[in-house]
């Protein structure tokens, strides 16, 4: 196993700050925005766009953490099953402009479960897609709105997103599996 | 060194997992620490499915989970099959009135049907003790025990720790006081299990002939369990007062002398609260009989948590029926 780092600290801060410029200016200002975030790393990624929004545009954008668990496909298929994290949605999704952060795209399962999840939070107005890192693959028809960097990644490869709240350290890497 | 884990969400392993390997839920006296631990952060991910606006997930999808009661119940049979629907679950119910146990069915042949037409897993409340031990040695599916006879009924001792730890924080350490008929209880005897295993200091009060001699016996491998028959003397200091429902039924079997004297001496109204902690909690599993083990004030009071303890067994249960429903069979060693 080879492990590269292609992302260091001060580099995933300006991809962050660009992330959240994005946002605002595709949803045309704050107003109604609320970024939610798939447990574990989305949810950190969120609330780092949402500071970056906030620093420029003196606004609070509100943030959520979402538990995708319960809406995974593969619940049944063999191996154990993951451990549940308790999602906070601070208010109805109703007219809301939501945008669903994660750290990385990869199969689409996720995001489509976690499009299952938020439709038990009420009605939003629309749904975008923000990943930190796309990196290929799809097995379902979703696309990212908000890419922070494209990685494509051969089957042997997988990515590592570090944060410093969670892993003591921002770096992104490509691990690479011998063949 | 880091591991693929942590960031690819694609795969089941690689995020962590909640290992539960057990079949069935016979007692709480099965379970050790990190089950406890498991059980009570899977029902705060629990709780907050069941606040959202709209609380059903189809996680369960293609399970069938059927209830078999022998005996009478409101809250925890109506509370799984609550669960059951809100995970997306198939339940079915029967009763012994109503299914072939009336034509003389014996539990193990129903059990064996229920598995036959496709129960995933089973919750079973018989009035004799050991019932879903020997229900759970006939069947592939899990069984739930939710009340067999005195012995045990774990899934609401599950339900009133992790109310406890909803009001208190950690047990550890904090004083318990179980008020009344412990002998016949099986929700007391499986709170005492728990309470144990979580490291709780236990006070057992009720009339002499209603406390079980095996605490006094095994005193000294029970060193957190104290029974007394004074009610001053256990509520001092108390941090939780759970109460039980005193069974009127057996009062004409002359094990407590009479009923206005159980009143005098155990039951838990505004006077005697007032001797445990300000902050003490009052529980009961219901039914409640108001004016007899506990006042209806009290019952109805600031201190009560009986209703947080409804709510909260929905949850539980919820948390049971999805780590049964996603149980690990073939888990590397």
């Amino acid at each position: 196993m080879s492990i590269t780092v292609i992302q260091e600290a001060n580099e995933i801060e300006r991809t962050i700050r660009r992330l959240a410029h994005e946002v605002i200016e595709n949803n045309q200002g704050t107003s109604e925005l609320i970024l939610i975030g798939i447990l574990t790393r989305g949810a950190t990624l969120a609330e780092r766009i949402a500071t970056e929004i906030g620093n420029f545009e003196n606004v609070q954008i509100p943030t959520g953490a979402l538990d995708i668990v319960l809406h995974r496909d593969d619940l049944k298929m063999s191996g154990p099953a993951p451990k549940l994290q308790k999602s906070t949605i601070p208010k109805s999704l109703d007219g809301m402009t939501v945008v669903l952060v994660d750290d990385v795209l990869y199969t689409g399962r996720t995001c489509r479960a976690a499009l299952d999840a938020l439709m038990n939070y009420g009605r939003p107005a629309s749904v975008r897609l923000a990943v930190y890192i796309d990196r290929g693959h799809r097995e379902l028809p979703i696309r990212p709105d908000f890419i922070g960097r494209n990685i494509p990644t051969a089957p042997n490869q997988s990515i590592l997103v570090e944060l410093n709240e969670i892993d003591g350290v921002d770096r992104v890497s490509v691990i690479e599996e011998e063949l | 060194m880091p591991t693929q884990s942590k960031s690819d969400k694609s795969e089941p392993t690689k995020s962590e997992p909640a290992i539960w390997l057990r079949k069935d839920l016979l007692d709480t006296a099965d379970l050790n620490l990190a089950d406890f631990n498991l059980i009570f952060e899977t029902t705060d991910a629990m709780i907050e499915v069941r606040e959202r606006p709209i609380a059903r997930t189809t996680t369960l999808r293609g399970t069938t989970l059927a209830t078999l009661f022998y005996e009478n119940s409101t809250r925890t049979r109506a509370s799984f099959e609550i669960a059951g629907k809100a995970l997306g679950a198939d339940v079915v119910n029967l009763s012994a009135s109503q299914s072939s146990v009336g034509k003389g069915e014996s539990l193990i042949d129903t059990v064996r049907t229920l598995e036959a037409i496709g129960a995933d897993i089973l919750v079973l409340r018989h009035p004799l003790s050991g019932a879903s031990t020997l229900a759970s040695k006939y069947t592939n599916a899990s069984v739930i025990n939710a009340g067999d006879g005195m012995h045990a009924h774990p899934t609401q001792a599950l339900l009133d720790l992790f109310t406890i730890k909803q009001h208190l924080g950690e047990l550890s350490g904090r004083k318990i006081v179980i008020v009344g008929d412990i002998l016949h209880s099986r929700v007391a005897r499986s709170n005492i299990w728990a309470l144990l295993t979580l490291g709780a200091q236990i006070t057992l009060c009720g009339p002499a002939t209603l406390l079980p001699k095996y605490f006094t016996q095994h005193k000294s491998d029970l060193q957190n369990v104290t029974v007394t028959t004074n009610l001053k003397t256990a509520l001092s200091n108390a941090d939780v007062v759970m109460t039980l429902r005193l069974q009127k039924e057996r009062q004409r079997n002359s094990i407590i002398p009479s009923l206005s004297e159980y009143i005098r001496n155990y039951q838990i109204n505004n006077d005697t609260i007032a001797l445990a902690k300000s902050t003490a909690i009052v529980m009961h599993p219901g039914p409640v009989n108001a004016g007899f083990e506990i006042s209806q004030e009290v019952a109805e009071g600031k201190q009560s948590v009986i209703s947080a303890q409804v709510t909260n067994g929905v949850a539980i249960r919820m948390a049971l029926l999805y780590l049964f429903a996603t149980r690990t069979t073939d888990f590397p060693a």
